[in-house]
């Protein structure tokens, strides 16, 4: 063994090289303030190790990004633990880069003649940076893309080559398959190589003027092996558990309990982007939130104050800091770096926590009274927008995650292709384009206005209609209370009067049969099991009167909407489309849109036979949920 | 082995300056070709369907019946062949506008749903009749005028136009996606 080794340290000389690696001097031995530097290697290799690893799962493109993150994270084993130690460690990374850049200015260890080490430093903070911001985006989902969206379109400000900067970047003027294979690029090439050159130059000149000590020396020399390894290696191990508590944390949250881990353990997967629909809780990394809050110092200056903010003032932040070893000569100068670098990290900490309280104060205030300041209404309001937004966003990601995981999986036109024929997804904006500014529904997508015409929660449910028949309710804010003539018409008058004195049960049983013709997908089981009271029921619709306007099964008269198949799809997609058609309203209709009159030029019509059928399907909630979800959702309705 | 130790000095500077050259030829050469592709984006490039002389394209946003004459905005699809590098998508949600229209008018009022400070999509809040970006609070009036904020500019009205007669009126709109962050309005392309 030893001959070998000897030909070997003949042939490359490694012994010499291994003992100029290990025996670095150290005098006054070793300490845990050393290890910094350390740690940061260790991180960078933790992310270099897990991200090729991540590399050989990731399809960098508009049809492919989200969906093979979805597949790291929900389908690989322990997909969700590499991604997550990769999402939490490039934070610790950064949290680590502030606390060494803190370690050598405190010890003054970025005087001469270890400047030019400091300045490759400051350029090792921008290339980690870089990797962080590229990072955000390759997942293509939602919070990555509209982030990513703004820190470019700031990027565009940059006077005259701004705008080709920022088409360089995002690989033309719109987002798509060229910003994710630059943006990857980037991230897992160009980048880490800068950072590998960088950091290889860093080192070979921390060794060549050997490690910066402050004395007093309470203990004798030593070498680098073993004694600050071992201290290296404590806090290399303590990083990691560090980042694993925060990837396994939410493991602690009992109702986690027996979930797919990659449901929620590591990093977070929003809904894919989506170009053409607004994510309102886009924000940056945290971070990055410092230099979002400091932005909205420089409100109402225009371009000005954004160039100011954006670019200007932090240049000139890193162009101090670059100017630190020279100040730093004097002994003035050093505590002017000391000030300089405890007011910066105190600024940046005070922004984040004002970013974040901003975000949030809507949880930890009360409304401000009507009569209070207008900013701090403003400033409420757009709190409230953004954890509603977030609310959504967690909606958005649940379902986009639910589809995927649907026997019929992903197909090659990607997850988005899903989402826009997804009922659940689309009905609440085609709802609040096109319904909300005369019905109301309780989905909290759709924005509240003044109804003018009924809720259309659960239409055609039991409950839906036992409402309408009920004399309390048909001429309430939830039905009638809102229309011009229907609140005192025929409808509300046979309701408070004839079916008021009518027998309950008979109602009961009616309103049962009507529902039955919406073959309501939550109400099948119930649908079945009541069969004998829906044949019931049916006698009842004529006995109670109802035929007496109504059609029914093919009998009574027809000066009010057919009640055959009442609420089912067909009947919905004919209401909708021509509301003035005989089988429904007739000439009695108040003011409601035909949505689709227009049966052979679907193109003349408001409403898309797409979108037609996809907002019929969300008001009668048909639509994907997997076998466990349905069951549940029936019985709550029930 | 003595003659070896004599090194040839005599033209020296010249063999090695023409190395630096040729070495310089054989580095730069693989790395401009890279780059040349590279820059490839900042060729002017039209969207499928755009005029060759105006900005933008024109797309049909809905029918006017679609827009109740409430002088409340509301926001629409665009709809419009897409190229995202390789493939062509038909018929895409390209972007967002939104339109108003005043009481007993015709007239369309059209905004293009970005905000012109840092691109977020606004969302008009009915309870205040304000445009709202949800991003960094930008707050333009329901006519689209500024109203605080860190936002350059208005929010980017559009050119929109009816087109065919009674029921079947048309809203078309000229759909343009201007530079960000600037105070002018100036098309991407």
């Amino acid at each position: 063994m030893s001959a070998l080794f000897d030909w070997l340290d003949d042939r490359t000389g490694i012994r010499d090289l291994t003992h100029a690696a290990l025996y670095e001097h150290i005098p006054g031995g070793s300490r845990y303030r050393y290890v910094w530097g350390s740690t940061l290697v260790f991180a960078f290799t933790v992310q270099v190790v897990t991200g090729v690893f991540l590399w050989m799962c990731y399809s960098p493109s508009s049809q492919t990004a989200w969906e093979s993150v979805y597949y790291i994270q929900h389908e690989v084993q322990g997909g969700w633990l590499l991604r997550g130690l990769h999402h939490f460690m490039a934070q610790a990374m950064v949290v680590l880069l502030a606390l060494h850049l803190l370690q050598v200015v405190v010890d003054g260890a970025y005087r001469a003649p270890r400047e030019v080490n400091f300045w490759l430093g400051l350029v090792l903070m921008q290339i980690v940076l870089g990797l962080s911001l590229t990072g955000y985006l390759l997942p293509w989902d939602q919070k990555g893309y509209w982030a990513t969206r703004v820190a470019t379109n700031l990027m565009g400000i940059v006077p005259v080559v701004g705008p080709s900067l920022q088409k360089l970047v995002v690989g033309g003027t719109d987002y798509g398959h060229q910003t994710l294979t630059r943006f990857f690029a980037l991230h897992a090439g160009v980048l880490p190589g800068l950072l590998v050159l960088f950091l290889v130059l860093h080192i070979a000149l921390f060794r060549r003027h050997g490690i910066h000590t402050r004395p007093p020396y309470a203990r004798p020399d030593t070498t680098f092996w073993p004694d600050q390894v071992l201290k290296d290696a404590v806090a290399c191990l303590a990083v990691l558990i560090f980042v694993l508590v925060f990837v396994l944390r939410p493991a602690m949250d009992g109702a986690n309990t027996g979930r797919p881990p990659g449901e929620y353990l590591g990093a977070e997967l929003g809904a894919p982007a989506d170009p053409a629909n607004e994510y309102s809780a886009a924000r940056p990394e945290w971070y990055f939130l410092f230099l979002f809050q400091f932005l909205k110092l420089f409100e109402g200056q225009g371009a000005i104050g954004e160039l100011l903010g954006a670019i200007v003032v932090p240049g000139a932040i890193m162009f101090v800091l670059a100017l630190m070893p020279i100040v730093g000569r004097w002994k003035l100068g050093h505590i002017f770096n000391l000030g300089f670098l405890v007011i910066l990290l105190a600024g940046i900490g005070i922004l984040t926590g004002q970013a974040l309280y901003a975000d949030r104060m809507a949880h930890y205030v009360a409304q401000p009274p009507a009569d209070a300041d207008e900013s701090r209404a403003k400033s409420f309001e757009a709190s409230k927008a953004y954890l509603r937004a977030v609310e959504h966003a967690e909606k958005d990601a649940h379902r986009a995650i639910t589809l995927a995981k649907r026997p019929d999986g992903i197909p090659p036109t990607g997850m988005l292709s899903i989402l826009r024929e997804d009922p659940k997804t689309q009905g609440p904006r085609l709802f609040d384009r096109y319904c909300a500014s005369c019905h109301t529904h309780e989905d909290a997508r759709v924005v509240p206005a003044e109804p003018s015409a009924p809720n259309l929660t659960h239409f055609a449910s039991r409950a839906w209609i036992g409402g309408l028949l009920n004399p309390e309710q048909i001429a309430g804010p939830q039905y009638f209370g809102g229309t011009t003539t229907h609140k005192e018409g025929q409808m509300a008058d046979f309701v408070k009067n004839t079916l008021n004195e009518a027998d309950k049960n008979a109602v009961q049983q009616a309103v049962a049969a009507l529902s039955a013709e919406a073959k309501l997908p939550a109400q099948q089981s119930a649908d079945t099991q009541d069969a004998d009271l829906i044949t019931s029921g049916k006698q009842q619709i004529t006995t109670l009167g109802c035929t007496d306007c109504h059609a029914f099964d093919g009998k009574g008269e027809t000066t009010a909407p057919d009640l055959t198949g009442y609420g089912s799809h067909d009947w919905l997609v004919g209401m909708i489309g021509n509301p003035e058609h005989r089988r429904f309203y007739a000439q009695n209709n108040e003011r409601m849109p035909a949505f689709a009159k227009h049966a052979d030029e679907p193109e003349k019509n408001i409403l898309s036979p797409e979108n037609l059928d996809l907002l019929v399907r969300w008001l009668r909630g048909d639509w994907y949920e997997p076998a466990g979800a349905a069951a549940q959702a029936e019985q709550h309705r029930d | 082995m003595s003659q070896s130790e004599q090194i040839d000095t005599a033209g020296a500077t010249r063999r090695g300056v023409i190395a630096t050259l040729l070495g310089l030829i054989v580095g730069l050469f693989p790395f401009a070709t890279g780059i040349f592709a590279f820059l490839n984006p900042l060729r002017t490039r039209k969207e499928p369907g755009a005029d060759a002389d105006k900005p933008g394209r024109l797309v049909r946003i809905a029918t006017l019946a679609a827009l109740p004459d409430d002088g409340v905005p509301r926001q629409f699809p665009v709809i419009a062949d897409r190229q995202d590098g390789w493939t062509r998508y038909r018929n895409e949600a390209i972007g967002a506008v939104y339109l108003r229209r005043q009481p007993g008018s015709e007239q369309i009022e059209a905004f293009n749903a970005t905000c012109p400070h840092a691109g977020c999509f606004v969302a008009f809040n009915r309870d205040r009749d304000v445009y709202q970006c949800p991003c960094h609070d930008s707050a333009f009036k329901v006519d689209g005028k500024f109203e605080f904020g860190p936002s350059p500019r208005d929010l980017d009205q559009l050119d929109a136009d009816l087109r065919g007669d009674g029921e079947q009126k048309e809203i078309w709109v000229r759909y343009v996606d201007y530079i960000t962050g600037i105070q002018d309005k100036i098309p991407k392309q």
